[in-house]
């Protein structure tokens, strides 16, 4: 096992809440880990609308839901965050006060004194598509994202999709897999271009094998697949033999783990009061879509605000009894020389 | 005003009136129309809102853009008559519109 991570704050979700939530608790001195399933930031800003405009950010009158996830890190940056992506945290326990432990499923752990729940709609995951008798075969023949690219050596693979998941699985796997069949919905992909050009250089090379089509069924026993049945483009219907199905059909939003956690929920959502953001467990904040209280917008600058107040909170349950000096950027001489900017 | 009926899985209709301008998806999800989920709330970037055209509506209801074409990638069981419903504006042309819901967005 890997060695643990010690930090005073880890915030769970790299959303525009979370990101923004570095900023407010770095003010304070509170130093922040962030950890993301996905593989860079801006939560649904990046996965679901990058190139969309946002209209109601206060003094951007425009930004593309990328542009307000780079701005947001660079404000974010003299603080030295510590970004883990690829990392959906599993585990979160309480051992005492000022003392949390996190497990993400990439065998990460940490230590931490206080956690930011910024999980918007939840964690992303990866769909999986309703073929009849699927769950059958998930985890022994059928998986929805890889881990360890070993495990496929000598298998015969068939991949489904046509974005970019699916076509980089196509040609890391193809010389290790017994063999490799992409099956798509149409000739045309909207995986990165260099990416479908040496899939078609592996199909010339007959090294692997492209179908136009749709998965109909799966043949199989004891959750061994053995083939899957399609219904071709031309409308006739055949098997592929194949012992392992990867099916790549994009990502969705479910809460994930953050059941697990022994907080209270409320259809979905946590809690949380109004003046600390805090969840049933002190330490333990949620911030952003996650959170819910009387009044609540899911908006961004809804999330700015809660990360603000969290951060008041943070600091008093960090350190007791002390004092917090209230501060303005503009005129504080300490808070523009943690900024850099002084 | 324009009439759309939704034909859920089971069967069932359901007709909503929708406003002109608004999407097919919109007025769905206003109604509550089951078997709509439109996780990115019309953004074309989730496959979530996907429908059927009813074959009589195939070719009033116009082609599907190149973005919307792509996003299909990830919906499923995707046939010639697979929209995504965000991307379907409504207007009095499509008065009377009939679109099938499959059993669930995934
Ligand atoms: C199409 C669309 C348009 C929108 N337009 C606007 C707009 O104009 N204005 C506006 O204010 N809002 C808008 N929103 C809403 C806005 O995007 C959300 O309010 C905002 O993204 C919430 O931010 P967040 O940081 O709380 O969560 P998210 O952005 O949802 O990010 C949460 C992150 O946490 C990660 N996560 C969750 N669980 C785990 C776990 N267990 N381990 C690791 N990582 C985890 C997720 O992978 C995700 O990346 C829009 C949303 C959509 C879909
Ligand atoms: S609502 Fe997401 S693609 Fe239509």
């Amino acid at each position: 096992m890997s060695d643990e991570i010690k930090t005073d704050a880890v915030i769970i979700g790299a959303g525009p809440c979370g990101l923004f939530a570095i900023f407010e608790l770095g003010l304070l001195d509170i130093k922040c880990h962030v950890i993301d399933i996905l593989d860079r930031a801006g939560g649904q800003c990046a996965e679901l609308y990058p190139e969309k405009p946002i209209y109601d950010i206060p003094a951007l009158p425009i930004v593309t839901g990328a542009e307000l996830t780079g701005r947001l890190m660079e404000q974010a940056k003299p603080f030295h965050p510590q970004y883990h992506f690829n990392q959906m945290v599993t585990e979160l326990v309480k051992h005492g006060d000022n003392d949390f432990e996190l497990k993400t499923d990439g065998g990460l752990v940490f230590r931490s004194k206080i956690v930011v729940i910024a999980a918007g709609g939840g964690s992303f995951q990866p769909k999986k598509p309703p073929i009849p008798g699927i769950d059958a075969y998930e985890g022994t023949s059928v998986f929805y994202s890889i881990k360890k690219m070993e495990a496929f050596r000598g298998r015969d693979i068939l991949i489904v999709g046509g974005g970019d998941s699916a076509l980089d699985w196509v040609n890391n796997l193809t010389p290790i897999a017994g063999s490799m069949t992409l099956l798509h919905r149409r000739d045309e992909f909207r995986a990165a271009p260099d990416s479908v050009n040496k899939m078609r250089e592996l199909v010339a090379q007959g090294k692997m094998q492209l179908k136009l089509g749709q998965v109909t069924g799966l043949t199989g026993e004891g959750g061994n697949l053995q083939s899957v049945q399609v219904k071709g483009n031309d409308g006739a219907a055949y098997e592929i033999k194949a012992n392992t199905l990867l099916p790549f059909f994009g990502l969705t939003m479910k809460l994930g783990p953050v059941a697990n956690w022994g907080l209270n929920l409320d259809q979905n959502v946590i809690p949380v009061d109004t003046e600390k953001f805090e969840t049933s467990t002190p330490g333990i904040f949620a911030i952003g879509d996650i959170n819910h209280y009387p009044g609540k917008l899911k908006l961004i600058l809804s999330g700015f605000h809660e990360a603000a107040l969290l951060a008041q909170q943070a600091f008093r349950y960090i350190n007791p009894g002390e004092r917090l000096l209230f501060q303005y950027t503009t005129s504080s001489s300490s808070l523009q020389k943690k900024l850099g900017v002084n | 005003m324009a009439k759309i009926t939704f034909i859920l899985h089971n069967g069932v209709e359901q007709t909503v009136d929708g406003i002109p301008g608004m999407s097919v998806m919109e007025a769905a999800v206003k109604n509550m129309v089951p078997g709509i989920d439109a996780d990115c709330g019309g953004a074309c970037a989730c496959a979530t809102c996907h429908v059927y055209l009813q074959p009589e509506w195939q070719d009033k209801v116009g082609k599907r853009a190149a973005m919307e074409e792509d996003m299909l990638d990830f919906a499923f069981d995707v046939q010639d008559s697979s929209r995504l419903s965000c991307q379907i504006k409504i207007s009095d042309a499509i008065n009377g519109l009939r679109v099938r819901v499959p059993a669930k967005q995934f």
